[in-house]
């Protein structure tokens, strides 16, 4: 069946606040998930939103699916659950920075370290939005907020590190606002077998006005972020003439055509390889010093814990003599009473 | 001294040692032995939190105490007729449990000098220290008695002292007149992977029967004739392991897959483990990263149309609290097993006790009802789970399932059911619906919703911990809000009408009445049986629901002059009673000590109630 995306809106009226960056990641869902069902074959009903606490965590009310909006940090639990329990559902996860990564890290982390096959999409606007302005665990150092008012003394988590720490299979980053790009993600998230993470930064328009704008204003985003295509050289700029090097045991940045420097020497981006040094570099470039990377930096194959789990059942059940509970009550030691 | 054959209604034997020698397995391998040859038996396992505490202190004695009689065998026993201390520590901690004048079997070898130090004897004389002199007291030197016999065996030497567990119970196969031939079945399959240990085992196991035999030390011999049990195929089953088998059995009869997220906590964990093995009949299990996911997970999966379930323990239920009250709110079906242990906090983790009452009734926030069960025997949490299965899926709510360490740790002898007697379970699925579907529509008479899984085409719907109305997701309506609180009230009240009548064991009318839930179900009984004989008017009520309570509990209470709420905590379930039946007078007799109750101290608590 072709669906559109009127198909996947709810009736619910969208109660984020004006200018809210989470607006744009709604829509992007909502433009991808007929790309989802036709690359993926699946239908709407096999679709399941789960999310915990917080503005973004609002999310399944919008999408006419099947969802399940649970309690503050439980959001990966209850969508292992969901996912463990029916393989065949497509199981998205919609979170934030303080859901997943603080009171919900621990879940958050042992997710990705099963490669449970859900999406989570984590809105990274550095902020606590719901309950109105507190530092989260992505704040920079020194941020005031409401219960830091004389700077947070706490140093920031970068989601991308704690997903390849957690030996994730694939992570991706986008901006609100680059609502192609999210989409083409959400697609590549949905293809993946395993727990794909999306790191969404978005902007919280009263608590945390411009967080991300160093990188994602207009006039600067070509020239402070680089959006990674698998076998395309790591070109960024305006212009188009800035590239990235590996220098030694570190990646640089280089002008083209400066130093000699040509197309060749530049970097290729490979999502799909193993080895985690490149894309843990990658993941950890900040501005200014680097672009700061955008779309899909790790896609791996990996066996996921749901296939996992009723693999071994299979394999149980071929071998096994008991085959209902009546055998199982009468097998091993047993004795009669006359 | 003489040797008299005692034919004996029931005797108690307690297996003493350092939680190294192998007492749990000894225990065991005695119980089923004696379950095999006919007997009724009831086992409790009473050891340290220690894995391998420091060798030979108090602190690292582990116990299994069975109790093996012709008939009407309900609790572990009070007091021990045989008491086997294997160290000096093992007697120190256990000599208050031996009957006076009942035997005492010691490992001489281990009551050396530094042995008796370790274990805090002033004395170099133990027998006079504890005031032993009217016991028979055999000394055996059990350790140089199992090295000679296993001399040629080609084990080392660690090997052969390990095996002087088995050589105490050949001396006990020969006290108790059990036969051999179980044990050595048993020891066949145990080591069919290393053949090389069979023959030794069965050796030590005969030279240890041979032992008692010959030597003149033991006075006494036993014989216990079989049970006469109802006629049936029977089997020996742990509170811990009914417990899985019941979830399983409910999956089974209600077609919903099995699935239990947890984490593994004493003394629940044996529930996780067994249920972990049954692959073959596709129970899906995880090990969750905590108690928290444990349970999230399980409710994930009651959302995708899993029987679920999660098992864990008093502090366990504590971290859980949350997501029940989410359970309660998205009114999804959830099996919430909690074998409580001694508390607060980590407590007395290997001990039994019976005080998460209040907090598996109230502890959750906001107006929460769940409905509280619990079981009377090890093989009675068969049926308490499975009810808790029936329930949780036909009514589409949490339930809690209260079982206990001295449940899930014993072992009985259980007639083993068929599946055709268990009543259907029909949870209220729906497939279609007529225009949008609305989850929290309910059935009038029962208040319960239907369950759309996902997956299926046309009842897309979200749940959530908000609240809603029956209409739509979310509602912050102050009389919707209300209505909501007393619909989820009403959906646990009414499961009254579903629960079997309270009934009174003994005397329908009297003088006492003994109230109890739960596992001290036996020792209530068996307290009531002997005030019976004794000619007292004593009745016995055992609540098998505590939410809700069964709907004649006031006809069945004011029949007698006195109730007595007695359990092990320090009265929970009586001011439980006094706020929902407040027209009774309620006396309670409490024990919080880890220990269950000894039939005696509750005999004495009914003769001396004024």
């Amino acid at each position: 069946m072709k669906y559109t995306q009127q198909d996947f809106k709810s009736d619910q009226i969208v109660k984020w606040c004006p200018g809210c960056g989470d607006h744009a990641v709604l829509a992007s869902v909502l433009r991808a998930m007929p790309e989802v069902c036709e690359a993926r074959g699946y239908s709407k009903e096999q679709f399941v939103f789960v999310s915990g606490i917080g503005c973004s965590s609002r999310f399944p009310y919008y999408m006419n699916t099947y969802g399940f909006h649970g309690i503050h940090g439980r959001a990966s639990a209850l969508a292992t659950g969901i996912k463990v329990a029916n393989p065949h559902l497509s199981v998205w996860q919609m979170t934030g920075d303080g859901d997943a990564l603080a009171i919900g890290g621990n879940h958050f982390i042992h997710a990705i370290r099963r490669n449970i096959d859900t999406n989570i999409i984590l809105f990274n606007n550095r902020i606590y939005g719901l309950t109105k302005g507190q530092y989260s665990p992505t704040s920079k150092y020194g941020m005031v907020t409401k219960t830091s008012p004389y700077g947070t003394i706490e140093y920031p988590f970068n989601p991308g590190e704690l997903v390849l720490g957690a030996r994730g299979t694939f992570f991706a980053r986008s901006l609100d606002s680059e609502m192609a790009l999210n989409q083409e993600i959400m697609v590549r998230a949905a293809l993946h077998d395993g727990t794909s993470v999306i790191e969404m930064l978005v902007n919280c328009m009263i608590y945390n006005n411009g967080t991300h704008k160093d990188i994602s204003d207009r006039e600067v985003r070509a020239d402070r972020t680089i959006i990674l295509k698998d076998g395309e050289p790591m070109i960024f700029g305006k212009n188009k003439d800035k590239g990235i090097i590996l220098d030694g045991l570190k990646l640089k940045v280089v002008k083209l055509g400066e130093n000699g420097i040509t197309e060749k020497d530049i970097l290729v981006h490979n999502s799909k390889d193993d080895n985690f040094g490149i894309h843990s570099m990658l993941v950890d470039m900040k501005y200014p010093e680097y672009p700061v990377a955008l779309g899909v930096i790790r896609d791996v194959a990996d066996k996921t814990y749901d296939d996992s789990v009723y693999a071994q059942i299979d394999q149980v059940k071929s071998k096994a003599k008991i085959k209902c509970m009546d055998d199982l009550l009468h097998s091993g030691a047993t004795w009669v009473v006359k | 001294m003489e040797h008299k054959v005692i034919d004996a209604q029931d005797v108690v034997i307690r297996f003493t040692g350092d939680s190294g020698d192998g007492m749990q397995l000894t225990g065991t391998l005695f119980a089923d032995a004696s379950a095999l040859y006919g007997n009724e038996i009831s086992t409790f396992p009473d050891y340290p939190a220690e894995i391998r505490a420091p060798q030979g202190t108090v602190s690292g004695v582990s116990g299994f105490q069975v109790h093996v009689g012709q008939a009407n065998v309900k609790t572990p026993g009070d007091l021990a007729d045989v008491l086997v201390s294997m160290n000096p520590a093992a007697l120190m901690a256990n000599a208050k449990f031996a009957k006076p004048g009942g035997s005492i079997i010691l490992d001489q070898d281990s009551f050396d000098e530094q042995g008796l130090e370790k274990a805090g004897f002033k004395t170099m004389d133990p027998v006079k220290e504890l005031q032993l002199e009217d016991y028979n007291v055999i000394w055996a030197p059990i350790t140089s008695l199992t090295k000679e016999s296993l001399k040629d065996s080609g084990l080392d030497p660690k090997s052969i002292v390990r095996c002087k567990n088995i050589f105490t119970l050949g001396m006990c196969y020969f006290m108790f007149s059990r036969p051999l031939n179980f044990t050595e079945d048993y020891l066949k399959k145990k080591f069919a992977k290393k053949p090389d240990l069979i023959a030794p085992n069965i050796k030590v196991l005969n030279d240890g029967y041979n032992y008692a035999h010959n030597t003149h030390a033991i006075g006494n011999t036993y014989t216990i004739e079989p049970a006469k049990l109802e006629p049936g195929t029977y089997r020996s089953i742990s509170g811990n392991q009914a417990t899985a088998w019941g979830l399983m059995a409910a999956s089974e009869k209600s077609g919903r897959p099995l699935f239990a997220g947890s984490y593994p906590i004493t003394p629940a964990t044996a529930i996780l483990e067994e249920l972990a093995v049954h692959k073959e009949l596709g129970v899906v299990t995880m090990q969750c990263e905590d108690e928290i996911a444990g349970i999230c997970t399980s409710i994930g999966a009651a959302y995708a149309g899993s029987m679920a379930v999660t098992t864990t323990s008093g502090p366990g239920l504590s971290l859980k609290s949350e997501a029940m009250g989410l359970a309660c709110m998205t009114e999804l079906p959830l099996v919430i097993v909690d074998v409580q242990r001694s508390g607060p906090s980590t407590g007395i983790p290997t001990k039994t006790e019976q005080t998460d009452l209040d907090q598996a009734l109230y502890g959750r926030n906001g107006e929460c009802p769940i409905m509280v069960m619990c079981a009377r025997t090890p093989s009675d949490c068969f049926r308490a789970a499975y009810y808790a299965g029936k329930f949780a899926m036909e009514h589409m709510m949490p339930v809690i399932f209260l079982s206990e360490g001295y449940l899930g740790n014993g072992n009985e002898p259980w007639k083993i059911p068929s599946m055709k007697d268990y009543p259907d379970i029909k949870p209220p699925i729906v497939t279609k619906c007529d225009g949008k579907f609305k989850p929290y529509e309910r059935d009038p008479k029962t208040f319960v919703r239907n369950w759309a899984l996902p997956g299926t085409p046309g009842l897309e719907h979200r749940v959530g911990g908000l609240e809603k109305s029956p209409a739509g997701p979310l509602s912050s309506d102050p009389e919707n809000h209300a209505r909501m609180v007393a619909a989820r009230a009403a959906k646990v009240a009414v499961m009254a009408d579903f629960i079997p009548a309270l009934e009174t064991i003994g005397e329908k009318e009297g003088d006492i009445l003994l109230v109890g839930f739960g596992g001290t179900f036996g020792h209530l009984y068996t307290a009531t049986t002997q005030l019976l004989k004794e000619g007292k008017k004593v009745g016995f009520a055992e609540f098998d629901y505590i939410n809700p309570l069964p709907k004649n509990t006031a006809e069945v209470f004011k029949k007698f002059k006195k109730i007595l709420v007695c359990e092990l905590n320090c009265g929970q379930f009586a001011d439980y009673l006094r706020a929902k039946l407040p027209q009774f007078k309620y006396e309670q007799f409490n024990k919080v000590e880890g220990q269950p109750f000894m039939v005696h101290e509750i005999v004495e608590a009914v003769k001396n109630l004024k």
